[in-house]
């Protein structure tokens, strides 16, 4: 790259922006609602995520009250209680935390970490927000709809997702749902779009890929994988509604239902199940890989130690992001397909735990003789350390054919996939918004508040869930909203469900704790300075915080060194942070 | 799902290059500096619209192999029968090849500074691509009228949802290609529009290369070829 084209030059990022080349927002409308700013477009995300997710909770709540005294509440019948499982799973999963790392995290954090004014495209990123808030409202709409949201469990297999035995199968609630998916995706096609662009072509001077913070590696190959799986779903989506809306049969076979025969013939269910699956497994990485960036970066500051093992942290992300394309019929083991094929899955789901052991030892090896800060951020990422070994080791069992073919359909499979998939992800976003919040609003959250939320939140979760395997391995099948007098259940599980589900609403509680602390603190929280945590990242050498319009002031940082300068022996601080030119080059080039 | 197995393994090709081409196995704990070589972040020197362009192109490359990888599994179960082809289709891939000629002269007309011949290209270009959506119309008019409709027989299902598919994102394209043109009639130097004409036609090819292969699944002559490899292997 040494032939200097003067039609090259142009394209990179000038240090000094003019005052005409960035968009200047004139009006109150086009600075907070109708925003091009990443920054204001990320706090949209996460409202939106945050307040959608607040009903997932309120719906998990209610199965569990459901689980644990069945008929003691009128208003849950079965069909509610299948309704209110298939909208926890899908806000949870991809409304809530797909939007708020990719479009939350990933808005607010990339930019300031590369070193850029905003995302390339902000245009299209402000379209991004909005066609996701639209999919939300669709989603939302479809509770007020005449029979109901549909009520075919997360994954809407077909054929019984559009049959009249569903709750929402013949009403609207299906296609709602299946509108609102692919709104969601043609919006999230559009900020992936920029996440991308932005990583590989906006970053300052001196901001190689290799002195990139693990968080936005994460986040970069998360955006890569969900841009390539979504379409998936996509296409799923599409074909669902053909099938529902005008009578296709790409996936419905020949049915007599209610004693009539059906207009459909000769579709494939498990055709389906493949286009889902392609999407559904890349989907637990697009939520993990950013959770697994976040972290590192959480320990690495707190434990004022560089990252132990920095290349093998990137290669085992892009290494975890090829892989997981590759194991997607593991969900599909009691579907019925070939040994081989089981046997082939299987191995690809074992490989897979080996660079993500690797992550792991590197986490652990980073906390080694390290200057351990036991914050909130820091504790949340311990947390997740803990909860995400114990989740992945369950990952191992149902790996395997033989033993998931029997625990497939139980409380098994529920707490394995909300310890890795549920609790983790979550541990890493609480721990992400103690760490960043005194960027966005220059006040630290409340220390004590924060650590009652921490302990109730993390003690509370390993008793919901512990528990849940116990319940699992006895047989207690999943999807069933009352067990009944059943011979082979023990009086054990109906008292250990009546306890989960005290546990479950006392986790619960405490996460209204941390919404009210969002509020209170961006009044009464401590004030929180430029840099509280000393991180060595860009987004804390901002020219102010919050950072204003256009992120870095009047000219753009030039990195000098990778993000991990803690504890450098000789150095002045027990960090340097990334534009920091350092005694030795001081006054040299810069 | 092997369509898709392929495209992606094709993305990774692409990835896996440009990522050994990064210096992934540099030491950055030992490496504190500044960055001498150009330019100064290692990043490549396309422009971030054309590097836009291409990862989306990726994604619609994703979602046409998804597609056709659903198109195959749904093949092989019995109630499938072959969906007859209208001969108009020949002509409407006609109608698209001449828009991408004509875009890559509009390239090739901007580069140079012609404005007469970048305006009758650009024109040319939106006009063929009507003209290709027209004709796919009357190809679902013709499959209609012999009784061929979207609900009784998968094949023809799909043939209805895959032309929709790409006649939308032919439209799509469309929407920016009818503001070029709006620009270019009105005026604007050749050299403004030189960035927005090669998107135009970087768009247009990758749709035409993917229509070439719809149309040669849909006509089955994909699934005979995939039959004459299965029969060379085994």
């Amino acid at each position: 790259m040494v032939d200097v084209t003067p039609h090259g030059a142009d394209l990179i990022p000038p240090a000094e922006v003019g005052e005409m080349e960035l968009y200047h927002p004139h009006s109150w409308w086009t600075k907070y609602v109708f925003s091009q700013d990443a920054k204001v477009i990320a706090i949209q995300y996460s409202g939106t995520a945050l307040a959608i997710g607040l009903v997932a909770l309120v719906l998990s709540w209610l199965m569990r009250l459901q689980l644990g005294f069945p008929g003691t509440f009128d208003f849950i019948t079965p069909e509610a209680y299948y309704q209110f499982m298939t909208m926890h799973g899908m806000i949870m999963v991809i409304y809530l935390l797909t939007a708020l790392f990719l479009g939350g995290f990933g808005n607010y954090l990339i930019p300031l970490m590369v070193g850029a004014r905003d995302m390339v495209f902000p245009y299209v990123n402000m379209l991004s927000y909005w066609i996701y808030l639209l999919a939300v409202l669709v989603l939302v709409a479809s509770f007020f709809a005449p029979g109901g949201p549909t009520g075919a469990g997360w994954t809407l297999y077909p054929p019984q997702a559009i049959l009249s035995g569903t709750p929402g199968g013949t009403g609207p609630g299906i296609i709602l749902m299946l509108v609102s998916l692919i709104l969601f995706i043609i919006g999230f096609t559009m900020g992936g779009l920029n996440y991308v662009v932005t990583v590989l072509q906006g970053r300052t001077r001196g901001m190689t890929l290799m002195r990139l913070p693990l968080t936005v590696w994460g986040i970069f190959t998360a955006t890569v994988m969900a841009l390539l799986a979504f379409p998936a779903l996509f296409v799923a989506c599409v074909m669902m509604l053909f099938d529902r809306a005008i009578g296709s049969s790409f996936f419905m076979p020949a049915i007599v239902e209610m004693g009539e025969q059906s207009p459909h013939n000769g579709g494939s269910p498990i055709m389906f199940q493949h286009l889902f699956w392609f999407f559904g497994h890349p989907e637990v990485y697009i939520v993990a890989l950013p959770a697994f960036g976040i972290v590192s970066d959480l320990i690495s500051t707190h434990a004022r130690k560089n990252i132990f093992g920095y290349r093998m942290m990137v290669w085992a992300i892009v290494g975890i992001g090829a892989l997981s394309f590759v194991v997607w019929a593991h969900h599909m083991y009691v579907s019925g397909m070939h040994p081989y094929f089981g046997f082939f899955f299987a191995t690809t789901t074992l490989i897979i735990a080996v660079p993500t052991a690797i992550k792991v030892y590197n986490w652990v090896l980073t906390l080694w003789r390290g200057d351990i800060h036991l914050t909130i951020p820091m504790l949340f990422a311990l947390a997740f350390i803990v909860t995400f070994v114990n989740g992945g080791l369950t990952g191992l069992f149902l790996g395997n054919v033989v033993v998931d073919v029997p625990l497939s359909d139980t409380m098994f499979v529920v707490a394995h996939f909300h310890m890795v998939m549920g609790v983790a992800p979550i541990m890493v976003v609480f721990g992400a918004v103690y760490h960043w919040y005194p960027k966005m609003t220059g006040r630290m959250l409340n220390e004590w508040m924060g650590r009652f939320h921490f302990w109730v939140t993390f003690i509370g979760a390993y008793l919901i869930f512990f528990p849940m395997h116990y319940v699992g391995l006895v047989g207690v099948p999943r999807r069933y909203p009352e067990l009944g007098d059943t011979a082979f259940i023990p009086p054990s599980v109906h008292t250990l469900n009546e306890f989960i589900t005290v546990a479950a609403l006392t986790v619960g509680f405490a996460q209204l704790v941390f919404l009210f602390n969002l509020f209170w603190s961006i009044r009464h929280g401590k004030e929180a300075g430029d840099n509280p945590w000393r991180a060595t990242t860009l987004e804390w050498q901002t020219a102010g915080t919050p950072p204003p319009h256009g992120n870095f002031g009047k000219e753009l940082p030039v990195v000098y060194r990778w993000a991990y300068d803690y504890s450098v022996p000789g150095a002045a601080e027990d960090f340097i942070a990334q534009n920091d030119p350092g005694p030795a080059t001081q006054g040299g080039p810069a | 799902m092997s369509a898709i197995l392929i495209f992606l393994a094709l993305v990774t090709a692409v990835a896996g290059w440009w990522l050994a081409r990064q210096r992934l196995m540099s030491k950055p704990w030992l490496e504190a500096g500044p960055v001498n070589a150009f330019p100064e972040t290692e990043a490549s020197l396309l422009h971030p619209a054309k590097l836009g362009l291409g990862v989306f192109l990726a994604v619609v490359g994703a979602l046409f192999a998804l597609f056709i990888s659903a198109y195959f599994m749904r093949m092989v179960y019995a109630d499938w029968q072959a969906a007859p082809m209208p001969r108009l289709l020949w002509l409407n891939t006609g109608m698209l090849l001449l828009a991408s000629v004509a875009l890559q002269c509009a390239v090739v007309a901007a580069h140079k500074g012609q404005v007469d011949n970048l305006r009758l290209a650009l024109l040319v270009g939106a006009l063929t691509s009507v003209a290709f959506l027209g004709g796919q119309l009357l190809a679902w008019r013709d499959l209609a009228a012999g009784g061929y409709f979207a609900a009784e027989n998968p094949a023809v299902s799909f043939f209805y949802l895959i032309t929709a598919m790409h006649g939308l994102h032919i439209i799509g394209g469309l929407l920016v290609l009818g503001r070029t043109n709006v620009r270019a009639w009105r005026g604007e130097r050749p050299a403004k529009l030189t960035l927005t004409t090669e998107l135009c036609a970087m768009y247009w090819h990758v749709l035409l290369v993917v229509w070439l292969v719809l149309f040669a699944v849909l006509a089955g002559w994909a699934a005979d070829f995939v039959d004459i490899c299965r029969q060379l292997l085994s």
